[in-house]
């Protein structure tokens, strides 16, 4: 089987691997560096559970194709804590608002959501619905999560 | 002020933590040394005889391990009919038919595996409508039935027939008369994390299934008396939940998947995991159990309900699961929701060669809640009442004994209904005609407990420690719905501790005691009540230590005190205060005597006491455990269906207000109010998560959401063809708790997981008559059956 090496930063680490060149990011998140956050809930990029964010931008890893992940950063949902362990504030505003239930987008929600905020830290609630759009929930209805980044957005302290 | 320190406050879902940092382990994420991953083969035909298989290439390919076909392993029926086996052997009658299995190193070669795999087939003439299913010159289904008895219809042995009072008397009672056919559609149950597990055996033959179910219990048990019957006599198992990824229905039945995974894992020696793919999610997983109605309803001149005769016929699917089941929570509605003297309810399952059905959030109850509240409001018509109207003169009351002989205990659906016409503005906005349109429909459900089992039992056991740590060994089940965090709110309450001391254990069947399972919204209650039990023996014993050592601590501490401080007076104080457990109490983590709760001496922190009080010697050592087996007093259904099986009910109602685009069809939902009764709120932020997720479900259950068949093939297995709702589809949901505590209920608590979706459907279908006056009764109603509808009463005007 053909293989590729890539570097690349992973949660502010510099990483190399050498996985197949067929392997997607979530892939190698999960098989490579047990990064078991990042979830594969449809495995075609529809539903948004495998989100993690690359340059900036919220991306789904389960289509994105690792030579493509070459030079660039990636930020999963496990590189978003304090480096005390403290949670970041959309952890703890999901957490506070009930915008998680059984918890399987909540990792790729957490990510799409903090995608918006850096780039947008005081959006609407049409913004966020758009910010959270390629997410898909069974259990919340939304209400509560769109609720839960209103809240992180008002208490967050410094960048995120 | 509330009489409680923890329940009823929105304790936040700290415990959960693991969930928002990635750490919780899902059953994919689970990974056990040596594992193989498992994959299926599913039919290519509806129905056919399996001529041959060929397996050899595929055993062949490098990293295969094992490979199975109903020719490898015991023909051994499972299921709630026992009319399917594990592996299909010689007939095919569905496409999700398992037809062969592989292990493998990796689920990619696995994959690859089933490319290999020739199976040819020989084409069975089939039947995909129920209706002609029950036709004498149908294809059967079956050709014999689990005794081997031959089958001559395809109609199922469960004759679902109901009975209460006397139609025809009702009819002649009757005024008004309305009369509806309505339809219900497969929907799926979409599950974020796909369905799978990991069985694992020991070299004595004794199995640990990791598995999703939110049955441990009762899922344990089909699998020891597979395991018998395939000749492993003796084999223990032990089920264990890794954190689940929403269930809704999909984890109560036990699927073939994981006994096809326990195959593989007897041949290989070695775990193995089977995972769906999303495609397999919507192809191979039963969804919920549609129904066909007829639906006569009748009242007299004052509005007041005369009868009402239900028809239905379900469309099993190939083989039976709890789909087949529902009517036994269909006759909830259709005999008890408003007061109807003159009930008749018949419901017919037949086999067809389409996908087999199972549960999904409400079972049966969204369905014929659907049938009955859009019918509510054919009546309302008929009879020139207005529909709010017409359901409050039929309201349902405390102290009811309803004509399927459930007890309604509190019962505030007049409070429910108001709420909610005085929310949306019902009597300005309603029979506009203008494209905007309103209407309700409200729901009964069980709220605690259901007896569908002989028991309906719940175990809790309650453990604390000398720090005063307290562990829960909870017998239930977390798919979601946050009842670790209401369980440590209760127990906090119920022994005096606080809630960030409360760690829960659930779902594991060797450490759990035993329950009937996470459904029909019982675990609060259930869990609640059996926890009240469990701590108030775990209280006694603390008390009891605090009685033994407390005067020796407080001696203790004033001998220091006198000891630093020369000036120090010695206190008289007066030991009877804490000479009894009775006369003390806890709260909040302290022990104080009840009499004078402040006492600067006898006020204590728990672990004080506990210190003193557990691991201290031969002969003086003690454990502090509270065990409690609570099984409610309710009753099995009796022959004629009828019997108390839940210890109460919960009521409700949803309106909504929708505006139609007669040129698109569309409609779009412009308010929705949701007034539950729930007892008592355990916490009212999770509460109202229940009632969003419920009732955006049942917003796409009306609206858009369809698992579409073609002659048995699902052909929209994917996100893109079927359609949930996503964050941009906004449903304006505004949850209204109403609070009547049941004294039945844990603290007053009632059951919320399922109601809120049950009467949404319903209300948006009345809200679409309103705006347009057209009634769809057939689900989802699409923007396309709107215009069909549209388009059919203009060609009827003109």
């Amino acid at each position: 089987m053909k293989k590729v090496s890539v570097s690349f930063t992973l949660n502010g680490e510099p990483v190399t691997i050498e996985v197949p060149t067929t392997w997607n990011l979530l892939k190698v998140l999960r098989e490579c560096f047990e990064l078991n956050g990042a979830k594969e809930g449809c495995g075609v990029g529809e539903c948004g559970c495998c989100t993690v964010i690359v340059d900036g931008d919220a991306v789904n890893s389960c289509i994105y194709p690792i030579p493509e992940i070459e030079g660039r950063s990636v930020l999963s949902v496990e590189g978003i804590s304090g480096t005390d362990g403290g949670l970041h504030p959309l952890q703890k505003a999901f957490l506070e608002n009930n915008a998680v239930q059984c918890g399987f987008c909540t990792s790729g929600m957490i990510m799409s959501a903090k995608a918006l905020l850096d780039k947008n830290p005081e959006p609407t609630e049409d913004e966020i619905r758009t910010g959270i759009s390629g997410n898909f929930c069974r259990c919340t209805g939304y209400v509560q999560i769109v609720e839960a980044i209103e809240m992180a957005a008002k208490n967050k302290e410094g960048n995120f | 002020m509330s009489e409680y320190l923890y329940v009823g406050k929105s304790t936040p879902r700290t415990i959960e933590t693991d969930k928002v940092t990635g750490r919780a382990v899902y059953i994919s994420d689970l990974r056990r040394p040596g594992m193989l991953f498992g994959k299926i083969l599913y039919s290519r035909y509806a129905h056919a005889k399996i001529k041959s298989i060929d397996t050899s290439k595929a055993e062949k390919l490098q990293g295969v391990r094992a490979v199975l076909t109903g020719r490898d392993i015991p023909e051994v029926r499972v299921g709630f009919l026992k009319d399917q086996t594990v592996l299909k052997k010689d007939v095919v009658r569905q496409f999700r038919d398992e037809v062969a299995a592989v292990a493998a190193t990796s689920p990619e070669i696995a994959e690859e595996a089933l490319g290999l795999i020739e199976v040819e087939y020989e084409e069975l003439p089939a039947v995909f409508d129920p209706i002609e299913a029950m036709k004498e010159d149908a294809p059967l289904v079956h050709e014999i039935d689990a005794r081997g008895r031959p089958v001559r219809s395809n109609i199922l042995p469960l004759p679902w027939k109901f009975s209460a009072g006397d139609i025809e008397q009702g009819r002649k009672d009757s005024a008004y008369i309305a009369k509806d056919n309505v339809r219900t559609t497969w929907v799926n149950q979409c599950c974020m994390g796909t369905s799978g597990c990991v069985a694992e055996f020991d070299m004595n033959n004794n199995l640990t299934l990791y598995s999703q179910t939110n049955v441990p219990f009762l899922g344990k048990q089909r699998i020891v008396e597979y395991l018998r019957n395939i000749g492993l006599k003796g084999s223990r198992v032990r089920v264990v939940n890794p954190i689940v990824g929403g269930s809704f229905g999909t984890k109560l039945d036990t699927d073939i998947y994981e006994f096809i995974a326990v195959q593989l894992a007897l041949r290989t020696r070695k775990p193995v995991k089977i995972l769906f793919t999303r495609e397999e999610e919507f192809r191979a997983l039963p969804p919920r159990q549609p129904a066909i109605f007829e639906i006569e309803q009748g009242c007299d001149k004052e509005g007041k309900l005369t009868f009402r005769k239900v028809e239905a016929i379900l469309d099993n699917g190939a083989y039976t699961s709890w789909g087949a089941t529902t009517p036994s929570v269909m006759m909830m509605p259709i005999s008890s929701l408003y007061r109807v003297p003159n009930v008749s309810f018949n419901a017919t399952c037949v086999y067809t060669n389409n996908i087999y059905c199972q549960a999904m959030r409400g079972y049966g109850n969204p369905q014929a809640t659907f049938a009955v509240e859009t019918s509510m409001d054919s009546l309302a018509e008929e009879a020139g009442i207005d529909p709010a109207e017409l359901r409050l003169i039929n309201c349902n009351k405390p102290g009811e004994l309803t004509p399927m002989r459930l007890k309604i205990t509190t019962c505030p659906l007049d409070r429910c209904i108001k709420t909610v016409q005085e929310k949306i503005n019902w009597k300005e906005k309603r029979g506009k005609r203008n494209g905007r349109g309103i209407g309700m429909a409200s729901l009964i459900h069980v709220a605690g407990g259901a007896r569908v089992y002989k028991s309906d039992g719940h175990g809790i056991m309650v453990k604390v420690d000398q720090n005063g740590n307290v562990d829960v060994l909870e017998s239930g089940t977390d798919q979601g719905q946050g009842s670790p965090t209401v369980i440590s709110q209760m127990v906090a309450e119920a022994l005096g501790f606080r809630p960030e001391d409360v760690s829960i254990t659930l779902g594991d069947t060797a450490l759990c005691l035993w329950d009937a399972g996470t459904h029909a919204s019982r675990h609060t209650f259930m869990a609640g009540n059996a926890a009240i039990r469990a701590c108030d023996k775990a209280k006694k014993q603390i008390l009891e230590m605090a009685v033994e050592h407390m005067p020796e601590i407080v001696e203790y501490k004033l001998k220091r005190k006198e000891r630093k401080d020369p000036d120090f007076q010695m206190p008289d104080l007066d030991y009877s205060l804490i000479s009894e457990p009775d006369k003390l109490d806890i709260k909040d983590r302290y022990i104080f005597p009840k009499n004078q709760p402040e006492h600067p001496y006898f006020r204590m922190e728990v672990s004080e006491v506990l210190t003193r009080g557990l691991h201290v010697g031969t002969g003086e050592s003690k454990v502090v455990v509270g065990e409690a087996f609570y099984d409610p007093p309710t009753e099995m259904l009796d022959r004629e269906m009828k019997g108390n099986y839940s210890c109460t009910y919960a009521f409700g109602t949803t309106a909504v207000e929708v505006e139609v685009d007669r040129e698109t069809g569309e409609v779009k939902i412009l308010n929705l109010f949701a007034a539950h009764d729930v007892g008592r709120a355990m916490n009212p932020t999770l509460v109202k998560g229940q009632i969003y997720g419920a009732a955006y479900m049942g917003v796409g259950y009306g609206l858009t959401e369809q698992l579409q068949l073609r002659n048995g093939r699902v052909m929209n297995p994917n996100f893109r063809d079927y359609k949930m709702l996503t964050a941009k589809d906004v449903v304006p949901v505004v949850p209204l708790v109403i609070e009547e505590p049941d004294a039945d209920g844990p603290f007053g608590a009632k059951g919320i997981g399922e109601p809120g979706l049950v009467p949404t459907a319903p209300a948006i279908a009345n809200a679409i008559y309103d705006a347009i006056g057209v009634r769809i009764t057939d689900l989802p109603i699409t923007a396309e059956k709107v215009l069909v509808a549209l388009k059919k009463k203009a060609g009827e005007q003109s």
